[in-house]
């Protein structure tokens, strides 16, 4: 546990005035505020930061406390007796202090060492119900759980949570589970769980969207002669018919062999194959007369 | 929805310790709903989320209304904005395993 600066934090010096200590908590406050910062936990960690040294600077009596013994928060039991008899008086100011959803109490080892933990201070009345704060978790699934609708059961800040993934989910998709979020506070409803989806690709397909596009090796004959060939779908395999004189690099579509769309039961994107006509690597002496005499036709014909 | 699981905007009010004027002014902006039953405004809970981001920016930052509408039509810019930067780093993953292949 280190000794925090939290005139550095708040980048005004140590003779700075409380106008000077409330201008500069708003300043960083607006930049690091966490609606304003969305999904950045970094500005998230900053804003807890910036609280903790305006929860201490911005009270004469805190503050005093920090100057005096702030570097020698080893010796914190010390100030215990003085903690005891320190109060704050209730009914402060809406503006001393955020509220709201972001870490309340969430303050550092140092900061309880000194001043033991607990914020004296609301801006809001005690009675004031407010919804519980907002989980976000992340989850991470294969994309082949993702063709079908399943269930998956996983635990958020020690309650497990059972829910039902819809075939179709997107990665970076986000759902929200109501009221699995931290309990509300003096009667206010429970907040939500938000779940970030992560879909690993275990398939050899690309995904945009609700389709799914492979390539597949076609031989040489085939493509020039058109017959059969059997490919992978996520269904399994597949026979299919190929055209004489299939193009390298053509691309055809098997309509609904994709992915579900995402909660419209029974509606499937599509599969794309790129052919990839492999030309033979060896040739007998047969076969290159016979590609020789191919070469020449076509030479004739295109006289 | 039925009615009762809409949320009196006094109620909300009183709770949150905010003046019921501000809540009508959101919705003059464009910026939440007020659906009025009889002469009672109410809020579908559904806002709630989003009508409490309003109050932490106006009476926690000082952002005036015209600065939560700019900053709410931001926020929905950096939102569609990741949303495409999701899609084209999933198309992109999906390249990269075709090319690897």
């Amino acid at each position: 546990m280190d000794f925090i600066d939290y005139y550095k934090i708040l980048g005004v010096d140590k003779n700075a005035t409380e106008d000077d200590i409330k201008k500069a908590y708003r300043k960083l406050a607006r930049k690091y505020h966490p609606d304003l910062n969305p999904n950045d936990k970094d500005a998230h960690k900053k804003f807890q930061q910036i609280n903790e040294a305006n929860e201490v600077l911005s009270d004469p009596e805190k503050r005093k406390k920090y100057d005096q013994y702030g570097k020698d928060w080893q010796h914190a039991g010390q100030f215990e007796q003085a903690r005891q008899q320190y109060q704050r008086a209730p009914g402060q100011g809406r503006e001393d202090f955020f509220t709201g959803d972001f870490g309340e109490g969430d303050f550092s080892d140092f900061f309880e060492s000194l001043f033991g933990g607990a914020r004296t201070g609301r801006g809001r009345s005690s009675n004031v119900k407010f919804r519980g704060e907002d989980y976000h978790a992340e989850l991470q699934i294969q994309l082949t759980d993702v063709y079908k609708t399943h269930q998956q059961t996983f635990t958020v800040n020690g309650k497990n949570v059972r829910i039902t993934v819809p075939a179709g989910i997107e990665d970076g998709q986000k759902i929200k589970i109501k009221g699995y979020g931290g309990p509300g506070i003096n009667g206010g409803p429970n907040g939500d769980l938000y779940i970030t989806f992560t879909i690993i690709n275990n398939t050899r397909f690309k995904r945009t969207g609700n389709d799914l596009h492979t390539t597949a090796d076609l031989d040489l004959y085939t493509a020039v002669l058109g017959g059969e060939t059997t490919i992978d779908t996520p269904d399994g395999k597949v026979k299919l018919q190929i055209k004489p004189l299939t193009q390298n690099n053509s691309t055809i579509r098997l309509k609904g062999k994709g992915v579900p769309v995402y909660k419209h039961e029974g509606q499937y994107g599509d599969l794309y194959i790129t052919w990839q006509v492999k030309l033979p690597t060896h040739l007998s002496e047969k076969e290159k007369a016979l590609f020789t005499e191919l070469a020449a036709m076509a030479k004739s014909s295109n006289a | 929805m039925s009615n009762e699981e809409l949320i009196p905007a006094a109620d909300f009010c009183t709770s949150h310790a905010i003046e019921i004027g501000f809540i009508q002014s959101l919705h003059e902006y464009g910026l939440i709903e007020i659906i009025t039953i009889e002469e009672t405004r109410f809020v579908h809970p559904e806002q709630l989320p989003q009508l409490e981001q309003f109050i932490r920016l106006h009476y926690e930052l000082d952002i005036n209304l015209a600065g939560i509408d700019a900053i709410a039509n931001l926020l929905q810019r950096i939102e569609q904005m990741q949303n495409e930067i999701r899609m084209l780093k999933n198309r992109l993953t999906g390249e990269v395993i075709l090319t690897n292949k």
